[in-house]
């Protein structure tokens, strides 16, 4: 299974358990979903339910809203993060503050799925991670799964939870293969989950960037440095409780994270640990992250724009060595 | 007193009830009771009376900053208005919102909107959601000519069209986006012509008329009810008082104004009562008895919102998130 069917799996579920769940966004129905993620779900529950829209983001973020607060759970999927722009007043000034604005009366129940992320040519209007951005808003959730277990998981949460929800899937990950349990259902999306334990450093990142620091941490190991990978999973809330445990057992910290770097969630998370877990670092928190350009078309420039996998090793070869 | 003739004297304490209310909180804005932004609705009330009257309990409207008005027709209370502008408690929003953002769930009040043209999608949904659920209900959302400009008006309109949503579009056409006139920023100042091209219906009514008004808003809410889709209602008015607290109106003519005022929506209903009169000085009887019950209801007001209390510190964070399990 890949991480495209795990998400459709979970829609399907969904819209088979409560008929108040409905997908609607550009593209989701007869075309099949520009990542192919829908494909099939119109056959099955028709244009009612899966349901085509123009090309008018702020109208059917908003409308997902609207019919949230009239009852519905509607999963609205933007093309990507970069298009989510035109309905950012939806999301910050409607989904983000009717619930306190209105005192508590009228909470938001919409989930926002939509794909981020660059390494594809797509070139500066397609490829931006802006995930940490969004998680700078209270009043909404901001979940980025990494896996095909959360990929599933976690739109089955956000389903179930009272709260707008936005779910980042990183584009490179649809095409990424693994096993489902057959009792799968809803995850938990509180915690950040330690992937592969390591004494030396914690390496803290998310989305796509979690395959490369767990290849890097492989290849460290035949070095003999045990690197601690930690796939945040949700950026907002965060997770300090875990992200602080792990310092103080390794003493070291990186954050990895495709999003620009001045002002990102690898700022926030370097500004926590630096304000929990001061006295037990050996070694300045390190943040490797996004290049600060609009992201470039060119194959060679782009690679040199995301964190990859050598930059993590170096990064962390470095910070294990000159701190010993 | 025939039926008809009831239904005018409720229609005018109603527009008192506006008028005599904002008065009030214009006096305690300068007396610091209210802050922050407050937009007062005066010369425009017969469109929130008229259109309001269309709507059942069952019914939802989403407005704009401009909303006290349609707050207290839809029937929230003035003292829970009044005390959302004092920032209290136990104003309906808890003093959370203010004179921009009034909400109520007991009502179906989906909030003062401000961010121009930002409830029409929000209305959209609500519309949705009702469709969906084969519920026999209208979504009334009110918007201002300013809003006519904005994009998502525009997608809304297609939206709704497309999709045969029971919505109906609230127009309310002060002739202005805040200090610009609307000849300076559209480039069709007819406004029912926009809902042409979306093919929806439309009309246009003398929104200083609240019996134009309401006989206009019936025939539209008719419409969507039948299941045929939304309706454009425009509502041709005028804000007698500044756009907001802050506004020195330096860009029109008190000239201007003065004419407006000729046809103040509240004289304008007396002068018909009057006409239609059976016994000699019934009306003046049956204003001043209008003025008398608006004015305790706003002096209980005013009370209600004096006596409130302060939201403890300790609350800041409450709402950001439910505290708990699903509602809606």
């Amino acid at each position: 299974m890949t991480y495209r069917d795990a998400i459709r799996e979970a829609m399907r579920k969904a819209l088979r358990a409560d008929d108040r769940v409905f997908l609607m966004g550009e593209d989701v129905g007869r075309y099949g979903g520009c990542y192919a993620v829908s494909k099939g779900l119109l056959a099955e529950f028709g244009p009612e339910r899966i349901r085509d829209t123009p090309l008018s983001e702020s109208a059917f973020v908003g409308a997902g809203i609207g019919a949230s607060l009239g009852g519905m759970r509607p999963i609205v999927e933007i093309m990507t993060c970069n298009f989510s722009l035109l309905a950012l007043d939806q999301i910050l000034n409607n989904a983000a503050t009717f619930l306190y604005m209105s005192g508590g009366q009228f909470n938001v129940p919409v989930v926002i799925r939509m794909a981020t992320g660059g390494g594809r040519q797509l070139a500066a209007q397609h490829s931006h991670s802006l995930e940490g951005w969004y998680a700078h808003i209270p009043g909404i959730k901001v979940l980025t799964p990494a896996t095909i277990e959360d990929a599933h998981g976690m739109l089955l949460a956000a389903l179930l939870d009272p709260d707008p929800v936005l779910i980042f899937e990183n584009a490179l990950l649809y095409n990424t293969e693994g096993e489902l349990p057959a009792n799968a259902g809803p995850v938990e999306i509180a915690h950040a989950r330690i992937c592969r334990p390591g004494r030396d450093i914690s390496v803290i990142t998310y989305g796509n960037s979690l395959w490369k620091a767990l290849e890097a941490a492989r290849g460290l190991a035949e070095k003999g440095i045990e690197a601690e990978v930690i796939d945040l999973r949700t950026l907002r809330p965060l997770d300090d409780h875990t992200l602080v445990e792990s310092v103080t057992r390794t003493h070291r910290a990186l954050v990895v994270d495709e999003g620009w770097r001045s002002g990102g969630i690898s700022a926030e998370i370097s500004a926590r640990l630096m304000e929990q877990s001061m006295y037990e670092l050996d070694a300045p928190i390190e943040r490797l992250c996004g290049a600060e350009v609009p992201m470039p078309y060119a194959a060679h420039m782009e690679r040199e724009a995301i964190p990859q996998v050598a930059a993590i090793a170096a990064a962390v070869e470095r910070m294990v060595a000159t701190h010993e | 007193m025939s039926g008809q003739r009831e239904h005018q004297f409720q229609l005018l304490r109603q527009m008192l009830l506006i008028r005599r209310f904002e008065e009030k909180c214009a006096e305690l804005y300068t007396r610091e009771k209210i802050r922050g932004f407050m937009h007062l609705y005066i010369g425009e009330e017969a469109v929130g009376v008229g259109v309001i009257q269309a709507l059942g309990p069952e019914d939802a409207i989403v407005s704009t900053y401009r909303e006290h008005g349609h707050a207290l027709v839809r029937g929230i209370p003035a003292g829970s208005v009044m005390a959302e502008m004092f920032g209290k408690q136990e104003g309906c929003s808890r003093g959370r919102g203010g004179s921009m953002h009034l909400f109520d769930a007991k009502t179906r009040f989906y909030g003062g909107n401000a961010v121009v043209g930002g409830g029409l999608p929000i209305a959209v949904g609500l519309a949705l959601a009702d469709k969906m659920r084969n519920r026999s209900r209208v979504t009334c959302c009110f918007f201002g000519d300013g809003a006519v400009a904005e994009g998502e008006f525009h997608e809304c309109m297609n939206l709704s069209a497309l999709w045969r949503l029971p919505l109906l579009f609230a127009c309310e056409n002060n002739r202005y986006a805040m200090g610009t006139r609307l000849d300076v920023t559209h480039s069709v100042t007819d406004l029912t012509k926009k809902a042409a091209a979306y093919d929806i219906p439309a009309a246009a009514a003398d929104g200083m008329d609240v019996l134009a008004v309401e006989a206009a808003a019936r025939s539209a809410t008719e419409h969507v009810r039948s299941g045929q889709g939304p309706f454009f209602l425009e509502c041709r008015t005028y804000r007698f008082r500044a756009h907001s607290m802050y506004d020195p109106e330096l860009y029109r003519d008190k000239a201007e104004v003065e004419e407006w005022k000729k046809r103040d929506p509240i004289p304008a209903l007396i002068r018909r009562l009057k006409e239609d009169e059976k016994d000699a000085g019934g009306t003046e009887t049956g204003l001043a008895e209008l003025e008398r019950q608006v004015s305790k209801e706003i002096d209980e007001a005013i009370a209600f919102a004096e006596r409130g209390t302060w939201e403890p510190v300790a609350g800041l964070l409450r709402s950001v998130y439910s505290d708990k399990g699903l509602s809606a």
